[in-house]
C-alpha cells in the first residue's frame, strides 16, 4: 500500500510542476496584424535588440518587407546585418555550440515563439525582468523563473528593483486615490531611456511583430475565409432547393 | 456519346455498376441526420488524399529537414498553408464524422445480422485510421509529435518477454529518430492509405449486398411492390445524392470556419508544443495525445495496480487494446430481437447513454494531467465502458421491447 501511494506520488510529481508553471499570471493583449506601423516598429526593435542571438530561420526577409510594406532597398539597408540577400532565411551568425557554452542552452529560434507560448506570455515575459543578485546575470524574470537570458532591453526599460506586477490590472485605491499597478515596475534600480508607458507600447509592438512572424498568413487567411463561407452558404441554398425539388416525389 | 458508352459497356460493366451502387440501389426513405456521416467520411478521405499528395511534394521526411519543410510549406509554398490546414483539420474532422457514424450504428443496431461484416470492415477501417493518424502526427517533427510517438511506441515495451525488442523493431532505433520518421512516412503515405481504400471498398460492397439499415431497424426488403422494389426504398441516386449535397454544405461551413479562423482549435487540432522542433533531450511538461485518442489514453492511465507479477503499464495496455477489441465482437453481444434503440427497452437506452457519457468524459480526462480524483473517475468510467459490452447479452434479452412497425415511420 505504501508503495502504491509512493508510486502515485511520483506519478503526480510532473503534474505539480505543471500546476506551478500554468499558474503564472500574465498581462493579456490582443495583437493586430493589420497595424503596419506597429509591426514595422516591432521589426526594427527585433532586428536591433534580439536578432544578434535569436534567429527567425523559418521566415524570409523579403516576405517580411513585403507584408510590412517596407521598401526592399530600405529594408536591406537598415534591417539586414548579416549581409544576407533579401530572399534568404532570417538566420543569424551566432554559433549554436558556442552559444550553448555561454548561456547554458543556445538561444532558441523565435519564428514560432508566440504560437508556442502564446502572445500574452511573450508580452509579459518581455516586461517581467527584475534585479536579482543571486542569479549569474544579475536578473531574473517573474514569468520565466531562473531565466538564462540577460535583460537585453535594460537601456530602454531600466532595471526594475523589485518583482514587476504582471497579471494585475491597474486599480485606484478608493480612500487615498493612489493608482496601483499603473506600470509594471513600481521602483527602478537604474533608470532607462523610456517611461513605463513608452516601454509597454514598445513591447506591444515587438510582441505584435513576433505574433505576425509566427502566423504571417493570418490576415489573408481570415479575409479569404469570409469569401469561402459566403460561397458555401450560397451553395447550401441551391443544394437545399435542389434537394427539396427531388424529394417532392417521396411520400 | 451513347455509342461510346455502349462500346465501353460491352467490355466493362459500367452501367451495371452504376445501377447496382447508385441509380438502382434502394435505400430506406427514412434516413435522418445521422445518415450523413458515412458519405461525409468519404468526403474527408478524399480531402486527406488530395491534400496529402500535394503536401508530400514539398515535405522533407528526414529528422534534419522535416520541421523546417513544414514551415516552408506554411510560408513559401503557394497555398501551402491552406493545404496543410485542410490536412490537419481534416484529420480531426475524419475522427469526428467516424465517431458519429459509429454512434449511429450503435443506436440503430446497424451491426446486427445480416450486417456483421459491414461492422467488422468498419472496425478495421477505424483501426487503420488510428494507425494512419498516429503515424501522420509524427511527420511535422514537433515536440508533441516526437514525445507522443515515444510514449505510444514505448507502450509495446510493457508486453512481457518480447516487448522491448518489439518496440525497438517498430522504432528501428533505440529512441524515436529520423529512421522512425522515414518508416512512418512510408507507412502513412503509401502502405496504410492503400489498405484503407481497400477496406472502404469492402465496407461499401458488403453494405450494398445486404442493403442499408434505417432508424427503425426494419428490413425494407420484406415489403416489395410488384416490380420487386422495396416499398420503403428510394434510389440512392438522385434522392440521397442531392440529400448528401446539403449535408456536405453544412459540413463544409463548419469545417472551413475551423480551417480559416481556428486552425489550431485552441491546441486541440494542433498542439502548442508542436511549434517547437523535436528535441530528444527535452521532455515537455505534459504529454497528451491528440483528442481523438484521449478516451483510450485515459483508460490506459486508469490502470494503476500491478497484477500477477505484471506491471500496471502492461495491464493498462491490455485494457486499452481490449476497449477497441471488444467493439469487434459487438454484433454477437447484442441479443435483442429488435435493432433500433427506438424499440429497445429502457435498459438498452440507459446503457447506451451511460456508455456515451463515459466515453466523452474519458476523452476529456485523457487530455488533462491526471490527479488522484481524476484517476478514480477514469477507473469508474472505464468499468462503465466495458460493462456496456459485457452486460449487453443480458440486458438486451431481459428487457421488454416495443413492437416494431411493418413499414418505416417518417
Amino acid at each position: 500500500m505504501r508503495k502504491l501511494i509512493f508510486g502515485l506520488f511520483i506519478a503526480f510529481l510532473p503534474v505539480l510542476g505543471l500546476a506551478a508553471g500554468a499558474g503564472v499570471p500574465l498581462d493579456h493583449i490582443e495583437t493586430d496584424h493589420t497595424d503596419k506601423a506597429s509591426l514595422q516598429r516591432g521589426a526594427a526593435m527585433f532586428t536591433n535588440y534580439c536578432m544578434g542571438c535569436h534567429s527567425m530561420e523559418y521566415a524570409r526577409y523579403k516576405r517580411v518587407a513585403e507584408d510590412l510594406e517596407v521598401p526592399v532597398e530600405l529594408y536591406e539597408e537598415n534591417l539586414i546585418f548579416t549581409g544576407a540577400q533579401i530572399g534568404e532565411l532570417m538566420k543569424n551568425s551566432m554559433d549554436k555550440e558556442m552559444a550553448a557554452n555561454w548561456f547554458g542552452a543556445p538561444p532558441p529560434d523565435l519564428t514560432l515563439e508566440s504560437r508556442l507560448r502564446g502572445e500574452s506570455w511573450v508580452y509579459s515575459y518581455l516586461r517581467g525582468f527584475y534585479k536579482d543578485e543571486t542569479r549569474p546575470l544579475g536578473v531574473n524574470n517573474v514569468v520565466f523563473d531562473k531565466v538564462g537570458m540577460p535583460h537585453v532591453l535594460v537601456d530602454l526599460q531600466g532595471l526594475c528593483a523589485v518583482e514587476p506586477n504582471i497579471g494585475h490590472a491597474a486599480s485606484v485605491e478608493p480612500l487615498s486615490g493612489n493608482i496601483n499597478n499603473a506600470s509594471a515596475c513600481p521602483e527602478y534600480a537604474t533608470e532607462g531611456s523610456m517611461t513605463g508607458a513608452e516601454f509597454d507600447r514598445a513591447m506591444y509592438d515587438l510582441t505584435n511583430f513576433m505574433s505576425y512572424m509566427a502566423d504571417p498568413v493570418k490576415v489573408e487567411r481570415e479575409r479569404l475565409g469570409i469569401f469561402v463561407l459566403i460561397f458555401v452558404a450560397i451553395f447550401f441554398v441551391f443544394a437545399y432547393l435542389l434537394n427539396r425539388e427531388y424529394w417532392k416525389d417521396v411520400h | 456519346m451513347q455509342k461510346l458508352l455502349n462500346w465501353v459497356d460491352e467490355r466493362l460493366p459500367v452501367v451495371d455498376a452504376w445501377n447496382k451502387h447508385l441509380a438502382k440501389y434502394y435505400a430506406p426513405k427514412n434516413f435522418n441526420v445521422w445518415y450523413f456521416f458515412g458519405s461525409l467520411a468519404m468526403l474527408v478521405l478524399v480531402n486527406q488524399l488530395v491534400t496529402g499528395v500535394w503536401l508530400t511534394m514539398s515535405y522533407n521526411p528526414t529528422g534534419e529537414g522535416a520541421f523546417a519543410s513544414v514551415e516552408y510549406i506554411m510560408r513559401d509554398v503557394q497555398w501551402g498553408w491552406l493545404l496543410r490546414y485542410l490536412h490537419s483539420t481534416g484529420a480531426s474532422a475524419f475522427f469526428i464524422v467516424v465517431y458519429l457514424h459509429m454512434f449511429r450504428g450503435l443506436m440503430y443496431g446497424s451491426y446486427q445480422k445480416p450486417r456483421e461484416l459491414i461492422w467488422l470492415f468498419g472496425m478495421l477501417i477505424y483501426l487503420v485510421l488510428m494507425a494512419e493518424a498516429f503515424m501522420g502526427y509524427l511527420l511535422p517533427w514537433g515536440q508533441m509529435s516526437y514525445w507522443g510517438a515515444q510514449v505510444i511506441v514505448n507502450l509495446f515495451g510493457a508486453i512481457p518477454v518480447i516487448g522491448e525488442d518489439l518496440s525497438l523493431w517498430i522504432r528501428g532505433d533505440y529512441l524515436i529518430s529520423g529512421i522512425t520518421l522515414n518508416r512512418f512516412f512510408a507507412l502513412h503515405v503509401v502502405a496504410l492509405p492503400i489498405v484503407l481504400l481497400g477496406l472502404v471498398v469492402l465496407h461499401i460492397l458488403a453494405l450494398h449486398e445486404v442493403g442499408s439499415n434505417n432508424p427503425d431497424g426494419i428490413d425494407i426488403k420484406k415489403n416489395k411492390d410488384e416490380n420487386g422494389i422495396p416499398k420503403d426504398g428510394i434510389p440512392f441516386h438522385p434522392y440521397y445524392s442531392v440529400h448528401d449535397l446539403v449535408g456536405v454544405a453544412v459540413f463544409f461551413f463548419i469545417f472551413f470556419i475551423v480551417v480559416f479562423f481556428f486552425p489550431e482549435m485552441g491546441g486541440l487540432f494542433i498542439e502548442k508544443p508542436n511549434f517547437e522542433p523535436a528535441n530528444a533531450l527535452k521532455t515537455p511538461e505534459h504529454i497528451a495525445p491528440v483528442w481523438y485518442f484521449t478516451p483510450f489514453y485515459a483508460m490506459l492511465r486508469a490502470v494503476t495496480v500491478d497484477l500477477f507479477g505484471l506491471s500496471a503499464k502492461f495491464w493498462g495496455v491490455v485494457v486499452m487494446g481490449g476497449a477497441i477489441a471488444i467493439l469487434f465482437v459487438l454484433p454477437w453481444l447484442d441479443r435483442s430481437p429488435v435493432r433500433s434503440i427506438r424499440y429497445k427497452g429502457w435498459l438498452s437506452k440507459i446503457a447506451l447513454a451511460l456508455f456515451t457519457v463515459s466515453f466523452v468524459i474519458l476523452g476529456y480526462l485523457g487530455l488533462v494531467p491526471a490527479t488522484e480524483g481524476r484517476t478514480t473517475l477514469a477507473q469508474i468510467l472505464t468499468v462503465v465502458y466495458f460493462l456496456y459490452f459485457i452486460l449487453m447479452p443480458f440486458y438486451t434479452r431481459m428487457e421488454k421491447t416495443k413492437p416494431v412497425p411493418e413499414r418505416v415511420t417518417g
